[in-house]
This record gives C-alpha cells, sequence and structure tokens, in this order.
C-alpha cells in the first residue's frame, strides 16, 4: 500500500478500501519503524496528522472529498509550519516555531492533504548530498552507504522508501530534481514565480522555486493543481492562469520536437547514463515526437555564474540571523558585534559560512564588477542560449545527473566537487525554466533520473511527456528492499 | 584569484561572522580554489551584455499602499531570544 501513488491511494479512499486515519497510522507506522536507517525526517507531527486524517474522513462523509482529501505528505523543513518547529536543517533554527503557515503549506492544509512531518534537508538548502544538515546525514534508500542527493534528501529518501506518496521540496540549482534522480522518484522545479515563495526560508531568492515530489508525473500533477498559483504575498509570484496539469497528461506526443543540448551529452557523462538517456529517447521516438540536437554553449559557464550569484543573495538572506529577533543566540555576548558574530559563527555550519564569505566577497567594494556583476552577464547568455534553442523545439532533454549518487563522505572535503554534480540541473534556475526528473533507470543498483526542461510556464508539457514515458517504462514502479 | 587569510579575516568581519585561526586557514584554501572555479567567467567578453538580475524582465508588483497587516507583535515576540516590554533586548549600544 505505502507504494501505490496519489492516483491510487485517492482512489482507495474514494471507494472506501481504506480511509485517511488508516492511511496515515500506516505511514506514521512505517516511518517509526524505519527511519532510523535513513534519518529522512527532522519533525514527526503524528497527533496533528491524525487529527487532519480524522477531519479528511469526516469530509468525505459528507460528500465533501476533493482530488488529494486524505492524502498524506511530508514537507521539507524549509517551508514555515504554524506552530511547529522549522528548522531549515540548521542549529540556527533548531527552536524556531514558526509563527505562520507558508503559502504553499496553506494550500495543501486547504487541500485536505495530511502532513505527517517535516523533512531533513542540507543547512539552509545548500548542498548537494543531504551530509550539510545539523541533524545528521539522510541516507540514501537504495543503498545506505550512498547519499541520497540535495538539499530535499530527505523529502525524496521519504517518499522513495514508501514514508509518504508525496513531499515538497525546494530547489534553487537542482535541489529537487538531483534527490528525485538519485532516489529514484519524480520531481518537479515549477517555472521561477509560479509557486509561491511566501513562508519559504530564502536561499537566494531569485532562483528559489517550492515544488513536489512523487512517484509519478500524473501525481506531480495532482499537486501542482494545488500548489500553483498567483500569491500577492510573494513580490515575484507571476499572475498567470493556471492550467489543469492532468487534463493534458494523456495527449498524444506525435510531431513534439524535443531538443538534445549536445553540451549536456559530452564528457563527464557517465556512459551507462548515457545509455538509458538514449533508450528514453528511442521511447519518445517510437511515439512520434520529433528529436532535434541543440546547442547551448554557454553552459559550461553555469556552474561558475551559479556560485557567485547564488552565495551573493544568500549572503544577503541570511544577514538576518543576526541573534536578535528570532532563533539562536550565543551566550553572554560582551557586546553587539561579539553578539552578532558568535551568534552566526556558532549558529551556522560550515558550507552555510562558506557561502556567505563567497558572497560576501563577490558583493563586497571593488570586486562587484569582477563577480557579481559578471555572473549577472553571464546569467543573460544562459538564458538567451534557451530562449534561441526552444525557438526550434518545444521542450530540452537530457540526464538530471552525470552520475548515479555517490558513497556518502566521497565529496564532503572538496565543495567544488561537491558543486559539480549540479552540472545539468543549474543552468535551468538561471533562466527560470520548468524542470522535472524522472526515474530513468539503474547504474549498479542505484537510480538515475532524466530530466525534462520546459518553455517558461509550461509544465503541462513536460508533465505530458513524463507521463507519457512512464506508461512504457516502469523504473518508476521499482522499489528499494528493506522497506 | 587567491585569497590571503588577511582578505578571509577582512570578508568574514563583513559578513560578521567570527574564524579561529583554523578555519581561516581552511577557507583561504577553499574560497580560492572556488574563486578559481568562478572565474572560467572571465573567457567570455561580457562588455556589451547587460546584466541579468532576475530570469523574466519584469518591473517590481506594487500594491495598494494600505495596511493589510494586524499588528501580531506579542505572537512574534514570542521566538525571540530576549524581549522586555515588548522591546527586544541586545548588549548595550551606548554608554
Amino acid at each position: 500500500m505505502h507504494y501505490k501513488t496519489i492516483a491510487q491511494l485517492a482512489n482507495d479512499l474514494k471507494n472506501k478500501v481504506i480511509s485517511s486515519v488508516e492511511l496515515t497510522q500506516h505511514f506514521l507506522q512505517r516511518i517509526r519503524q524505519h527511519d532510523q536507517k535513513l534519518n529522512s525526517f527532522i519533525t514527526l507531527t503524528e497527533e496533528a496528522a491524525l487529527i487532519t486524517a480524522k477531519k479528511a474522513d469526516a469530509a468525505r462523509a459528507q460528500g465533501f472529498a476533493r482530488p488529494l482529501t486524505g492524502i498524506p505528505l511530508a514537507h521539507k523543513d524549509i517551508f514555515c509550519t504554524d506552530g511547529i518547529k522549522t528548522s531549515c536543517g540548521s542549529k540556527m533554527l533548531d527552536k524556531f516555531i514558526a509563527p505562520y503557515d507558508a503559502t504553499v503549506v496553506q494550500q495543501f492544509n486547504q487541500a485536505g492533504m495530511v502532513m505527517l512531518g517535516k523533512t531533513n534537508m542540507d543547512e539552509f538548502a545548500m548542498g548537494s548530498s543531504n551530509e550539510n544538515s545539523f541533524y545528521g546525514p539522510v541516507k540514501n534508500p537504495w543503498h545506505l552507504d550512498y547519499v541520497p542527493g540535495g538539499s530535499s534528501g530527505g523529502s525524496a529518501a521519504a517518499v522513495a522508501a514508501g514514508f509518504a506518496p508525496a513531499s515538497t521540496g525546494t530547489d534553487t540549482g537542482g535541489s529537487i530534481r538531483q534527490p528525485a534522480a538519485l532516489c529514484g522518484i519524480t520531481g518537479l522545479k515549477p517555472t521561477y514565480g509560479r509557486v509561491s515563495r511566501y513562508g519559504m526560508i530564502a536561499f537566494a531568492s531569485s532562483l528559489d522555486q517550492g515544488g513536489p515530489f512523487a512517484r509519478t508525473a500524473e501525481d506531480v500533477a495532482l499537486l501542482m493543481n494545488a500548489m500553483a498559483g498567483f500569491d500577492p504575498k510573494d513580490s515575484t509570484s507571476i499572475d498567470c492562469p493556471v492550467p489543469d496539469y492532468t487534463a493534458t497528461l494523456n495527449h498524444p506526443i506525435k510531431g513534439l520536437k524535443i531538443g538534445l543540448p549536445k553540451e549536456y551529452f559530452s564528457e563527464g557523462l557517465n556512459p551507462a547514463v548515457q545509455k538509458l538517456i538514449q533508450d528514453a529517447i528511442k521511447i519518445y521516438e517510437a511515439q512520434g515526437a520529433i528529436i532535434k540536437e541543440v546547442a547551448l554553449p554557454h553552459t559550461h559557464l553555469s556552474g561558475p555564474a551559479y556560485y557567485v550569484l547564488a552565495p551573493a543573495e544568500c549572503s544577503s538572506n541570511l544577514a538576518r540571523y543576526d541573534g536578535v529577533r528570532f532563533g539562536y543566540r550565543c551566550e553572554n555576548p560582551v557586546n553587539l558585534e561579539d553578539l552578532y558574530k558568535r551568534t552566526r559563527s556558532e549558529g551556522f555550519g560550515m558550507e552555510v559560512k562558506r557561502r556567505i564569505l563567497i558572497g560576501t566577497y563577490a558583493l563586497s567594494a571593488g570586486f562587484y564588477d569582477a563577480y557579481y556583476r559578471k555572473a549577472q552577464q553571464i546569467r543573460r547568455l544562459i538564458r538567451d542560449d534557451f530562449t534561441q534553442a526552444f525557438a526550434s523545439v518545444d521542450v530540452i532533454l537530457s540526464p538530471t545527473v552525470p552520475a548515479p549518487a555517490f558513497k556518502c563522505g566521497e565529496k564532503a572535503k572538496d565543495p567544488l566537487t561537491m558543486y559539480l554534480s549540479d552540472i545539468y540541473t543549474i543552468a535551468v534556475n538561471l533562466a527560470g525554466l520548468p524542470g522535472l526528473s524522472l526515474p530513468a533507470g539503474f547504474v549498479d543498483g542505484l537510480p538515475i533520473g532524466m530530466q525534462l526542461i520546459g518553455k517558461l510556464f509550461d509544465e503541462s508539457t513536460i508533465l505530458n511527456l513524463g507521463h507519457c514515458y512512464q506508461q512504457h517504462t516502469d523504473w518508476h514502479t521499482r522499489t528499494p528492499g528493506g522497506f | 584569484m587567491s585569497l590571503t587569510p588577511e582578505a578571509v579575516k577582512k570578508i568574514a568581519h563583513l559578513a560578521r561572522i567570527e574564524l579561529s585561526e583554523a578555519d581561516v586557514a581552511h577557507y583561504t584554501t577553499q574560497l580560492s580554489s572556488i574563486l578559481g572555479f568562478v572565474e572560467q567567467m572571465n573567457a567570455v567578453d561580457t562588455s556589451k551584455v547587460a546584466p541579468l538580475s532576475h530570469s523574466f524582465d519584469m518591473p517590481q508588483r506594487l500594491r495598494a499602499d494600505v495596511v493589510d497587516e494586524e499588528n501580531q507583535r506579542d505572537k512574534y515576540q514570542q521566538i525571540a531570544p530576549a524581549v522586555m516590554a515588548g522591546l527586544y533586548l541586545v548588549p548595550q549600544v551606548i554608554e
């Protein structure tokens, strides 16, 4: 039951095969039983979950059920939850009880979903392996010696292990798509501005975007129907109509033009991953899609530009953690400067400090033009590459990751190698585009992912293609042993 | 570009982060290697490219200048490290 999709569970609820309370108890039981192996949750909200589940069952009995009513989910601990600890994976917010709900949390509450708890993550969403959490690393359910990816590693691992049918994540440089790929599930980073950032703890505000994890593209479409939309509380939220993402899932894909960026199929790509992606391309060809090569010539500069822009925005956003209004405060500060400095050096972990320092340097007097402005110029070139490519294709297809998950500790000592694990996902954030990662096979027993990049606000087409792929493959139905 | 330990200390001060000597040595090496990586950007001439701060060229949305938030000071101060009489407490700033 715990590996059923949302669509299947919704059907079971509707047909009274199971109640939401039973479903919720089942998942909570699984988390209690197995999560010490994975460490995917920071907080379990059992009592509140059962109350919500009871309400969902009551609503259903009265005929008020909606598509997601009574379905459990887990939220990444970056989304503020009223009255519930919201740590962002950091000592800085270890005792932070959020005073309000993020819009995304509110939307899923209104949809009748049942929150099981808050998932582990890299501190302040900075990382690609989930080894940077104050609450300890998350393990990959497919092999406990390997990382689940990051920064939304807890959310991805929880769905992969059958602890929840769905979860939320955030993606600043790949933090939904990369862990989805490494854990063998489906994850969507929507268009920038499509999902509200209100109440989602900020890392790099021009890049951050929340999105869903689930088993299938169909489930992702169901979740997007609840979470997409304009929010006046988010100043960069875009007011444009939200389609029904489930309505177009079964559209024929005949004639759709799929672009393959040659830069994403070059050196550095594991040959076994390449082979699996080629297999996926053949499936699309057989369904009548037209495959074309496209060029994204500035791809190699997306990492360098990102590791200026994201740290610069982070250094500015994280200035708020000063030990005054909320969050951690050091003991016995002797003066204000001591309060700021010790609070921040004790409250933040190594990677967060590293990024704050890089960002502060890039924004400091005398270096702004050479780093920050330069990176913004490169960002335009990268964005324009995509605009040009999308003039001749509908969708761009690539691997999500160059290789399957790496071993815990393998890249922890060298931040630069870690940064390179996001090479296929970062450019998408710089351009603001939507990207979907789908399970596309296994290399040495570990899952890998395929990425579909859509035009701005065209999540429908990539979900349509994702659903089509999942009708012809069964990678998304594979589950790890031991849970 | 290779950073000196002094430069790292200066940046840390700007960011209001206290670093031990061991941290300074550690970050000096790491930040230098990250800067070396990002400097690949210099291989491209961008003198005629306008900076892009945001993926869409769009203006900041404005709203009417009306009060739409109720005062929730007491609620928000419940999560503060130290408050007194509705004020946030910090170490003495002015003698």
